[in-house]
C-alpha cells in the first residue's frame, strides 16, 4: 500500500504548519538571538524594536509569567536568555509585529551590551576544563585492562566524527491561538506534542489541560523536531497568551540553521586487542560527545552510543566511557540513529585500523566477530533471533563480494589516477527508547454510525508512513476497506501523554496500542454478531466488510452490524494502551535488557575516487536488510533508501563548520551540502533478508526508521580504502571525508 | 502595476516589484502548494513554471519563485502546482505516486513542477535530461531512488511526444490542463501594455541579490535588464561571439551555435548551479556579482572576453574582463552603468577546457574552478589563456603563467614549471570552501587536468602519476 498522503503531496494539497489558513488578526513573531557564543549580558534595550512602526510587543525573559525553563530531560535550558549567553543563536527576545518583514527589521533595532567570555567549541577541550553536562559514564563487561597482554595484536587510535544538520525541508514553526478561559491551542511542527504542551504550561504557569497541541504532519524532522520544536511553540504561546491574539512563528532557514542543534560531533580514543585468529578479545573506548550548551537529549544519546559501541560484534572484554561535554554551541540533539552512528563509527574505525596494520582486508576481522544466537551484549542483554551472520552471508553470496574485491584490485593496478574501494557495513541496532518509561502509547478509535472509522494515535506523520501503517492495522483488524478509515491529526486532547515519535518506535508502540483498541471493538462486535446469528463469538469473522459465521457469509454487512450495535447502545469507541513488556535497564548495576529486539543487515559499498581531483562517487550500494516481516515493503524500502543516502551524506559531504568563537559557518544551503539526485549510487539495491519477525514488532514488521542510516557509514570506509590504494600512508579516521580531506590525504607525504 | 497570468487567472498587482514571487503566491494569492524551503534557490521546494512569449508561442521553463522578483514576471505566465489538473492526476503526479517517490511531501510540489517544465521542453526527453530537470530539487527523505525511477518513466512517456503539436499532445495526455491553449493569446494582450518606466538598481535574474538582501529590495527602486530584448541574443560573426548581458546560463548551455566550438559545454554547464537557477541567472549578473568563484566569469576569462558597458551620460565603452576587477567585489563600474554584453574571439582551432571542484559536484559553489584555452602551432603554444576562481580576491587571470607558457613547447617540464609559477601568483584564503593549502593543491591538480584532458597522449595518467604529481 502506498503512503496514504501521496495524492495530497503530489497535488500540493497536503497541509503543513505554514499552510494553515491565517486568521485575520494574526500577529507574526521573529526571534532576536545571541550574536556571540558566550557572554555576560550587561544590558538589553528593546525600545528601538518596541517603538518600530508595526511592532505590537517585544517579549524578554522578564515577561514570562511562569518559569523561564524548557529543559526536556533536565531543567537547565531557559526559553529566553537572562543573565548569560551560552551559545550564538540563543533566543533572547521575541518581536511580535503585524507581519514578519516588520518583525525581522525591528529585531535589528534591539541593543544588547555584553561582556564576552571565553567560548569552548571543542569537546576534548571541554573535558579537560571540566565543562561537562554530567559526570562521565562507563559501561563494561569482563576486564579489558587485564587482556592486553594476552592479545596477539593491540592497536590504538583516535577518531573524529562531525555533526550533521537535519535539514528537514520544512523549517521549525508554531502557530498559537488563544481560546476562552486562558486556554490555548498550538499548532506545531513537532515530533513531541506532549513535550510542547508540558513546556508551555510551565512557561505560562498553566495546567497542561489548558494547552491543546495539534499536529497534522511534518515536512521532515529526523529527530530535529523531537526536543527542538519546543522553544518556538513556547514563544508563540507566550505572545499569544499575553496579547490574546493568534501568533505565528516560523523560522527562516538561516535562523533555523543558526538557532537549532544538530547531530552531536564526537571525538574518541580507542584500543583494540585481537587474538592470532582475529577474534576481538578486548576493546576500550572513550568518547567525547559535543553536547552543546545545555543537556537537551545529550545524555540519552550518550547512552545509546554506549549501547552501540560494539556494533554487530561480540567482544568479551570491553570498557566504554563517555564524556558528555558542555560547549558553547547550540544544544546538540536527536538525529536519526541517536548516538548509535557515532558508536559504530568508532568500532569500525578500530577494526579498519587493525586491518591496515595487519595488512588484511577489514572484512576478515568483521566476519570473524559477528554476533551469534545467545551472545551477551555487554550491557547485559542476551540477543535472540540474531540475523547478522545470515545477513552477512547473504550479502557475500548475492553480491559476489569476493569477485567484486578482485575486480577492484585489478582495476586499481591498471589505473594510476582512479582508484576504487569496497567496504562492508554490518549493522545491529536496538529498538526501544532506552528510557524505558517512554515505551508506552495510546490510541483512540471511533466507529461512527455509518461504519466509517476515525483513528487517533500519539504518532506523528513526518513522511515515514506511520499513518499508512496505522490505517493498515485498523483495516486489517476490523476487516474493512481502507477508504472507510481516517487518520486524525495528532492531538493532545484525544491522545494524552504521548511519547515523542522517535527511536524508530512510532509504528510499533502506537500500532500495538491501536491493535489493542481495534481488538476491543472487534470483540464486542463479534459478541453481538454471534447473538444476531445464534453463534459463539469465537465463530465470527469480519472481513471484506462482511460478517462470517464459521467461514460462511451471513449476508450481513459491516455497516448493518455497526448500525445494530449503535441501536443496542453498544460502545463503539475504544482507547488502547500499550507498554512494551520485558524491557528494563538497571541504571545502578548498569545492566539490563533495554531493547525489545534488534534490527540487522549488511551493506556493500563501492567508491570510485578521482585521485587527480580528489573527488569521488559511489558505483554501487547493495544492501541486505532485516525488515522482519514487512507489513509495507514499499514504505519500508523507502525508509532504507532514504536512511542510507542520509548516512552517506553524513560521512561524505555534510560538513558542519563553526568558527573558534562558536559562530556557525555552514549557515546556509550554499555552504552546507546534502546529497542531491546526482549523489545517488549508480547501482542502488535493497533486498529483504528472509526471516520471521519478532512479536514486539507491529504485525512482526520491524522498526525501520533509524537502522539503515548506519549503512551509510560504510561510505567513509569505501572512500578511505580507495584512497589507501593510492596513498597507503593515509591513516586518519576523520569524518566527513570531504573532497578537501580526500585530496589533501592523497597527496600527504608518506611519513617514514 | 505588474500584470501577469497566475495559473488561469489574470493578476494585476501593486505589490512592490522587488518583492518575491514566492511570497505573492503563498501569502497574497494564498496558493499554499508552493513551499518555502531555503529562500536561496538551493532546495527547489518553491519551483514554478515561467512561460514567456517567443515568436508567438509560449516557452516554459522552471524557476525558483523564492528568488524571482515580481518585476521579472511582468507579462509572463506563472504556473504553480494548483495550476495543473484539477480533477485528475497528471502523468507526472501519477508516476510520483506509483513509485512511492514522495515521503514527507514537502519537496514534492517542486519536483512535480520541475518535471512538468521538462515535459514542455521542445527537445526530446532523455533519461539524462530528465534528471537535469530535477537537479535543483533537494529531497531529504527518499534517497532519490524512487524519484529517479518516476522521472525515467516520465521521460519514456515524453519520448512519444508528437512534435508537430506538442502542446496538444501534452493536454491530451493530461500533463497540462486545457486552459494552456489560450495562454499565448492572453499573454499577447498583456505584452501590449508597456511596463512601468524604470530607474533604479539593475536586476538580472536576481539569483544572488535576492539571497543576500530580500527584505531591503522590497523597498528599493529597481529596473529589470531581462525586460530589454536587445540584451538577450547570442551572435557569432567574423570569428567573434557576442553574448547579451541578460542571456541566461541555460541559454548559453543550450546554444547550438556555441556547441560547435565547445563540445563539452553541456557537461561543463551541468556543474554550474541547477537548471532553474541557470534559467534565471544572467551573464551580466554573474560578472557584476564579482564573486571570486563566479563560474561564467572563469569560463569567459579564459576566452579573453571583453565587457561592453553602457553608461548613463557617457558614450558606451569596453574593457577586457581581465582588467575589470580591482578588488574583492570591486570593479570598474559606476552606478547606473549597464553591462550590455561580453564578446570574445572564436578562432576555429581553439582548444578549451573547464574544471570545477566543489564539495558536492552539482549545485554547489566551487572550491576552485579554472578554465584554459589554447591554440597550438605544432608542438608550440601559440596562444593561451588561463583563469582560476577561489584562489584570489576576484576571478583570477593567471597572467604570469600565461606569459611564461606563450611560445613554449608543450612538454612535461614546461607544464610542471608553469604550475609552480601559477601557484606563486595566486593568493587563496582559508574559508568554508577549503583551506588555502587545499585550494593551492587543487588548482595545481586542475591545471594538470586541463592538459590531461586536452592532450591525453602527452599528459596521460601514467605520465602525470609518475612524473608530475610527485606522490
Amino acid at each position: 500500500m502506498k503512503n496514504i498522503d501521496s495524492k495530497g503531496h503530489v497535488t500540493g494539497k497536503s497541509v503543513y504548519l505554514d499552510d494553515i489558513p491565517v486568521r485575520q488578526d494574526t500577529l507574526f513573531a521573529a526571534v532576536y538571538s545571541a550574536p556571540v557564543a558566550h557572554a555576560r549580558i550587561l544590558s538589553l534595550d528593546t525600545s528601538g524594536a518596541q517603538n518600530f512602526p508595526g511592532v505590537v510587543a517585544v517579549f524578554t525573559a522578564g515577561d514570562i509569567p511562569g518559569e523561564n525553563q524548557i529543559g526536556g530531560t533536565i531543567p537547565d535550558e531557559t526559553l529566553l536568555a537572562e543573565e548569560e549567553i551560552i551559545y550564538q543563536g540563543e533566543p533572547i527576545a521575541v518581536v511580535v509585529a503585524e507581519n514578519e518583514y516588520i518583525a525581522r527589521e525591528a529585531r535589528e533595532k534591539i541593543k544588547l551590551e555584553y561582556e564576552t567570555l571565553e567560548a569552548i567549541t571543542d569537546p576534548r577541550e571541554a573535558a579537560e576544563k571540566g565543562s561537562l553536562l554530567l559526570s562521565p559514564r562507563t559501561l563494561a563487561m569482563g576486564d579489558a585492562s587485564s587482556q592486553w597482554d594476552k592479545c596477539s595484536y593491540v592497536f590504538s587510535g583516535s577518531t573524529k566524527i562531525g555533526g550533521q544538520e537535519h535539514l528537514y525541508i520544512e523549517t521549525q514553526g508554531a502557530y498559537c491561538f488563544p481560546k476562552e478561559n486562558g486556554n490555548l491551542t498550538v499548532y506545531s511542527s513537532t515530533q513531541s506534542p506532549t513535550a510542547i504542551q508540558r513546556a508551555i504550561a510551565k512557561v505560562l504557569g498553566k495546567g497542561m489541560h489548558q494547552i491543546e497541541t495539534d499536529v497534522t504532519r511534518l515536512g521532515g524532522a529526523f529527530g530535529g523536531k523531537e526536543d527542538q520544536a519546543t522553544p518556538w511553540a513556547c514563544m508563540a504561546a507566550l505572545a499569544s497568551s499575553s496579547l490574546q491574539k493568534p501568533v505565528k512563528l516560523v523560522l527562516s532557514r538561516q535562523d533555523d540553521l543558526r538557532m537549532t542543534g544538530k547531530r552531536h560531533p564526537y571525538a574518541a580514543d580507542f584500543k583494540i586487542g585481537l587474538s592470532a585468529d582475529l577474534k576481538i578479545m578486548a576493546f576500550e573506548v572513550t568518547y567525547y560527545q559535543n553536547g552543546g550548551a545545555v543537556n537537551d537529549l545529550s545524555l540519552a544519546i550518550a547512552e545509546r552510543t554506549l549501547f552501540h559501541a560494539t556494533n554487530s560484534y561480540y567482544i568479551p572484554h570491553i570498557k566504554s566511557t563517555i564524556y558528555s561535554c558542555k560547549t558553547n554551541l547550540p544544544p546538540n540533539t536527536a538525529f536519526r540513529g541517536f548516538g548509535g552512528p557515532q558508536g559504530m563509527f568508532v568500532m569500525e574505525s578500530a577494526i579498519a585500523k587493525a586491518a591496515q596494520e595487519l595488512e588484511i582486508p577489514a572484512l576478515k576481522i568483521q566476519q570473524k566477530n559477528l554476533l551469534k544466537e545467545g551472545d551477551l551484549l555487554y550491557y547485559g542483554q542476551k540477543v535472540k533471533q540474531v540475523h547478522i551472520r545470515k545477513a552477512w552471508q547473504t550479502a557475500f553470496r548475492e553480491f559476489e563480494i569476493r569477485k567484486k574485491q578482485k575486480e577492484i584490485d585489478d582495476f586499481n593496478k591498471k589505473n594510476p589516477l582512479i582508484k576504487k574501494g569496497l567496504a562492508l557495513m554490518p549493522i545491529t541496532f536496538g529498538i526501544s527508547f532506552t528510557a524505558t518509561f517512554l515505551n508506552q502509547a495510546r490510541a483512540l478509535v471511533h466507529v461512527y454510525t455509518d461504519g466509517s472509522v476515525g483513528v487517533s494515535t500519539g504518532a506523528i506523520e513526518m513522511g515515514q508512513g506511520v499513518n499508512t501503517k496505522m490505517l493498515q492495522v485498523t483495516a486489517q483488524t476490523l476487516g474493512i476497506t481502507p477508504s472507510r478509515i481516517k487518520l486524525e491529526s495528532t492531538n493532545t486532547t484525544r491522545v494524552a501523554n504521548t511519547s515523542p515519535t522517535a527511536a524508530s518506535s512510532g509504528a510499533d508502540l502506537n500500532g500495538q496500542a491501536l491493535l489493542i483498541a481495534c481488538r476491543g471493538i472487534l470483540q464486542r462486535l463479534k459478541k453481538l454478531a454471534g447473538e444476531l446469528h445464534g453463534a459463539n463469538a469465537s465463530e465470527i469473522d469480519l472481513k471484506d466488510e462482511k460478517i462470517f459465521v464459521g467461514g460462511q457469509f451471513t449476508g450481513m454487512s459491516w455497516e448493518t452490524l455497526i448500525s445494530e450495535a449503535y441501536l443496542r447502545r453498544m460502545q463503539l469507541s475504544e482507547i488502547g494502551h500499550y507498554a512494551t513488556p520485558e524491557i528494563y535497564f538497571d541504571k545502578e548495576k548498569k545492566k539490563g535488557s533495554p531493547f525489545a529486539y534488534h534490527v540487522y543487515g549488511t551493506a556493500m559499498l563501492v567508491s570510485k575516487v578521482d585521485c587527480l581531483r580528489g573527488t569521488y562517487e559511489f558505483e554501487e550500494v547493495k544492501i541486505i536488510h532485516d525488515f522482519g516481516e514487512s507489513m509495507n515493503p514499499v514504505i519500508d524500502t523507502g525508509q532504507v533508501e532514504g536512511g542510507v543516502i542520509q548516512g552517506m551524506g553524513y560521512v561524505t559531504m555534510e560538513e558542519l563548520a563553526y568558527s573558534k568563537s562558536g559562530r556557525l559557518l555552514s549557515n546556509s544551503l550554499s555552504t552546507y551540502k546534502v546529497p542531491d539526485i546526482y549523489s545517488v549510487p549508480k547501482v542502488f539495491v535493497v533486498k529483504p533478508l528472509k526471516v520471521s519477525g519478532p512479536k514486539h514488532a507491529i504485525l512482526k514488521s520491524k522498526a525501520v526508521g533509524e537502522p539503515p542510516l548506519m549503512y551509510g557509514l560504510g561510505a567513509y570506509f569505501a572512500v578511505r580504502n580507495a584512497m589507501r590504494a593510492f596513498n597507503p600512508g593515509f591513516k586518519y579516521f576523520d569524518s566527513p571525508i570531504t573532497p578537501e580531506k580526500v585530496l589533501l590525504g592523497l597527496y600527504e607525504k608518506v611519513k617514514a | 502595476m505588474i500584470t501577469f497570468i497566475l495559473n488561469d487567472q489574470l493578476v494585476r498587482t501593486e505589490e512592490p516589484a522587488g518583492s518575491v514571487l514566492l511570497d505573492f503566491i503563498r501569502y497574497k494569492a494564498r496558493l499554499m502548494g508552493t513551499k518555502a524551503g531555503c529562500r536561496e534557490g538551493d532546495c527547489g521546494a518553491c519551483t514554478v513554471l515561467e512561460g514567456h512569449l517567443e515568436n508567438g508561442e509560449v516557452r516554459y521553463k522552471s524557476i525558483v519563485s523564492c528568488l524571482t522578483p515580481l518585476g521579472n514576471v511582468q507579462g509572463k505566465h506563472i504556473v504553480t502546482i494548483e495550476g495543473l489538473q484539477k480533477d485528475k492526476m497528471s502523468p507526472v503526479q501519477q508516476a510520483m505516486i506509483d513509485h512511492a517517490a514522495t515521503q514527507c511531501g514537502f519537496c514534492t510540489p517542486g519536483f512535480v513542477m520541475s518535471l512538468t517544465a521538462h515535459s514542455l521542453v521542445p527537445k526530446k526527453s532523455t533519461p539524462e535530461k530528465v534528471i537535469d530537470a530535477i537537479s535543483g530539487n533537494i529531497c531529504r527523505c527518499t534517497g532519490y531512488r524512487s524519484i529517479k525511477t518516476a522521472a525515467t518513466d516520465i521521460s519514456r512517456l515524453l519520448a512519444q511526444k508528437e512534435m508537430d503539436d506538442p502542446l496538444g499532445w501534452l493536454i491530451k495526455k493530461a500533463f497540462l490542463p486545457e486552459y494552456f491553449r489560450n495562454i499565448a493569446g492572453r499573454l499577447k494582450e498583456i505584452q501590449a501594455t508597456t511596463p512601468d518606466a524604470n530607474d533604479g538598481k539593475i536586476v538580472g535574474g536576481g539569483t544572488d541579490l535576492f539571497v543576500q538582501q530580500p527584505d531591503a529590495l522590497i523597498k528599493t527602486s529597481l529596473q529589470f535588464s531581462k525586460a530589454e530584448t536587445n540584451l538577450q541574443t547570442i551572435d557569432i560573426k567574423d570569428s567573434f561571439c557576442r553574448i547579451g548581458g541578460a542571456v541566461t546560463a541555460e541559454e548559453i548551455m543550450k546554444s547550438d551555435l556555441l556547441q560547435h566550438y565547445f563540445p563539452r559545454m553541456k557537461e561543463d554547464f551541468r556543474l554550474i548551479s541547477s537548471e532553474p537557477i541557470r534559467n534565471m541567472g544572467t551573464v551580466a549578473g554573474n560578472i557584476v556579482n564579482a564573486s571570486p568563484i563566479a563560474d561564467l566569469v572563469i569560463f569567459f576569462l579564459a576566452l579573453d572576453a571583453t565587457v561592453e558597458i553602457k553608461h548613463k551620460s557617457q558614450p558606451d565603452s569596453t574593457i577586457p574582463l581581465r582588467e575589470f576587477y580591482i578588488g574583492y567585489k570591486k570593479m570598474k563600474l559606476h552606478p547606473g552603468d549597464l553591462i550590455t554584453a561580453i564578446r570574445f574571439p572564436l578562432p576555429e582551432k581553439i582548444l578549451f577546457h573547464f574544471e570545477k571542484v566543489s564539495k558536492r559536484k552539482h549545485l554547489d559553489i566551487a572550491s576552485v574552478n579554472s578554465a584554459l584555452s589554447i591554440q597550438m602551432d605544432g608542438q608550440v603554444i601559440k596562444k593561451i589563456h588561463l583563469s582560476a576562481g577561489g584562489v584570489y580576491a576576484w576571478p583570477f587571470y593567471a597572467e604570469k603563467t600565461v606569459r611564461f607558457l606563450t611560445g613554449k613547447k608543450l612538454t612535461e617540464e614546461n607544464i610542471a614549471e608553469a604550475a609552480g609559477i601559477l601557484l606563486s601568483e595566486i593568493a587563496p584564503i582559508s574559508d568554508i570552501r577549503g583551506n588555502k593549502t587545499y585550494k593551492s593543491l587543487l588548482l595545481r591538480q586542475l591545471f594538470f587536468a586541463h592538459f590531461h584532458e586536452l592532450f591525453p597522449e602527452t599528459f596521460s595518467a601514467e605520465v602525470l602519476y609518475s612524473k608530475m604529481l610527485a606522490v
